[in-house]
């Protein structure tokens, strides 16, 4: 029980001194994971939209997949990446293997199919006539896909935020293509685990609370946007 | 009257999943027409309705617009433009009534300053003035439907299609929508198509009707002479139930309308139950079993309107016979085979048409133009 006060005292303490390298590890992990995320909303939300509105033979195969892609072991997505980018790997030649872009794409690639599988969902669940009544209202292509995803702005929203607890919470990934090198790719998951390993508790609590006020503050941001965007 | 042909098409088909589901050999849409498509369900009106709206390329067959001929997607893309469509579900956007009626000016590019005005202006004539900052997601269903009316109206569309727009709806809520709907066709002389299954709707709402059935138009006619003369069982089944009438009000008096039809070298005055102005052209319907047959005229009844007429077609119907009379004016009888024989009714045969007042009732005062 002592070791979790200590673990809270120790963590305020580096909060309210604004300590360095957890200032670092914190907006290090706001930043790749924030980037994985939008990159994933543009990607996933383009693969929502383009399965949604067209018929093709292995649509079902197609959304099967997605929906199984939601639930990727980021373990897995760490040693896919990793062969990937390693030095004789097809993608070797970039050289970005144990950098911060090696763990942006690492959970791209896990947050893309959550964002594709809730987005595909919430376009599904729009009325079947809409689709028509836009078009019959003048719109071009482009300003029915926008009008559709303004109409499932709430839960297309609600699928931002699952792609992004996904990714800034994983471990498994970040570790395996960014190594938790200190200085260039220590995120807050890594951090937490390597101090725990060492047995320094306090710090790792300290770390842990930091990134549930991140989590917290960054989903009530979505949030008070999507609540915002309904009307009275 | 001779109108311009706003729409037509010629030998439409669509396949669906290898079956054929439309072939419709001609149809020609009039510049201020309203052309109600009708059938039971799955008989194609929605299919016709989405082809002609140029949303669903058919599989063959041409859908020409004024001078050009609907063939790529540009094409149908640019006739989006000057037609719209409102479904059986209002299909409203998650924001205000307002917004949603200023949805398509938007779309067309329509400057702000300009739409404002226009969007009072159909909020107002639907009925919606009050409701212009409420949320869509809280209006009642015949709000709603109103507020998809004034979406499209507001466009001031070259073609307006109405798919089933009141089925969903509860029968009060239709009931008035019906009236302001044909009185704003009447009032802005709109080209439209409206699809229904429902005779009555047709019968107050359109100028001329096409019956379908399995994906073809078995008739296609004015609106009298279609519900006046189906032309066979199936659409005698779902659209002969009256004989429809126009007349001009003489005079109204305690919910006594006296009609006179001018048909033929005489005047007839019918006597129907209703509300309407003198002078005023309006549709009366008459169902051919209240209309009864007799060999002379008899004063004692209480029967108003009784006509001296002859038999012109002898129709079996199952269990009885349409009687199709000329009593200077085209009327129906339902008679059983008893009174067939005891009345010795063939075509050429003199007879007495009586039914009463309250048999008549006022399908439409509005919209009614030459053609009908």
């Amino acid at each position: 029980m002592d070791l979790i006060w200590e673990g809270l005292r120790k963590a305020l303490e580096l909060l309210l001194t604004l300590d360095p390298e957890v200032l670092r590890i914190t907006l290090l992990s706001l930043k790749v994971s924030g980037i994985a995320t939008l990159l994933s909303v543009v990607l996933g939300l383009g693969l929502a939209v383009s399965v949604a509105l067209n018929d093709f033979p292995g649509k079902r195969l197609v959304i099967a997949l997605l929906n199984t892609g939601m639930g990727l072991p980021p373990v897995v997505v760490g040693l896919f990446v990793t062969v990937l980018l390693w030095r004789n790997g097809p993608l070797g030649f970039l050289g970005i293997l144990y950098t911060p872009l090696a763990i942006i794409l690492a959970q791209a690639v896990i947050a893309t199919p959550i964002i594709a599988g809730l987005g595909l969902a919430a376009l599904q669940h729009l009325p079947p006539g809409l689709r028509l009544q836009i078009l019959t209202l003048g719109a071009t292509r482009p300003q029915m896909v926008w009008l559709l995803l303004k109409e499932a702005r709430l839960p297309l929203l609600a699928a931002v935020m699952a792609g992004f607890g996904g990714v800034i919470s994983e471990v498994g990934a970040s570790i395996m293509v960014g190594g938790n090198l200190k200085g260039s790719t220590r995120v807050l998951t890594t951090a937490t685990v390597m101090e725990t390993s060492r047995g320094n508790f306090e710090v790792a609590f300290a770390l842990s609370f930091i990134l549930l006020v991140l989590a917290f503050s960054v989903n009530a941001l979505l949030t008070h946007l999507q609540q915002r965007s309904r009307p009275r | 009257m001779t109108r311009e042909t706003l729409l037509w098409a010629r030998n439409l088909q669509v396949h669906r999943g290898g079956a054929q589901v439309l072939e419709v050999a001609a149809l020609d849409l009039r510049s201020g027409e309203v052309l109600a498509l009708m059938g039971p369900n799955g008989a194609g009106k929605s299919t016709l309705m989405l082809t002609l709206a140029g949303l669903l390329p058919p599989t063959a067959g041409e859908l020409h617009f004024r001078d050009t001929r609907l063939q790529s997607r540009a094409d149908r893309d640019a006739f989006r433009r000057r037609m719209t469509m409102v479904f059986q579900d209002p299909l409203l956007f998650d924001t205000t009534v307002a917004q949603n009626i200023a949805s398509g000016l938007t779309l067309h590019g329509v400057p702000a300053a300009e739409r404002t005005p226009r969007v009072e202006e159909w909020a107002r004539r639907l009925g919606l003035g009050g409701l212009l900052d409420r949320s869509a997601k809280h209006l009642s269903g015949g709000e709603a439907q109103r507020t998809a009316l004034a979406r499209a109206f507001v466009l001031r569309p070259d073609i307006l299609f109405l798919d089933e727009p009141f089925s969903s709806l509860d029968a009060q809520a239709r009931e008035s929508l019906i009236d302001d709907l044909g009185r704003l066709l009447a009032e802005t002389g709109v080209t439209a198509v409206l699809s229904t299954h429902d005779q009555g709707e047709a019968a107050r709402l359109a100028h001329r009707l096409a019956i379908m059935q399995e994906g073809r138009i078995v008739q296609m006619g004015g609106l009298r002479e279609v519900m006046n003369h189906p032309e066979d069982p199936f659409v005698a089944a779902f659209v002969g139930m009256e004989t429809l009438l126009k007349g001009q009000v003489v005079t109204c008096r305690e919910g006594l309308v006296s009609l006179r039809l001018r048909k033929g070298p005489v005047d007839h005055e019918v006597l129907a139950l209703g509300e309407a102005q003198p002078g005023q052209t309006v549709l009366v319907g008459v169902r051919p079993e209240h209309v009864a047959l007799s060999l002379q005229t008899d004063n004692t009844s209480s029967v108003r309107n009784a006509f001296p007429g002859a038999v012109t077609k002898v129709i079996p119907r199952g269990p009885f016979f349409k009687i199709e009379l000329d009593c200077g004016f085209f009327l129906a009888a339902y008679v059983t085979a008893q009174s067939l024989s005891e009345l010795g009714l063939q075509p050429g045969r003199s007879v007495v048409a009586s039914f009463k007042a309250t048999s008549v009732h006022l399908i439409r005062k509005e919209g009614l133009d030459s053609e009908l």
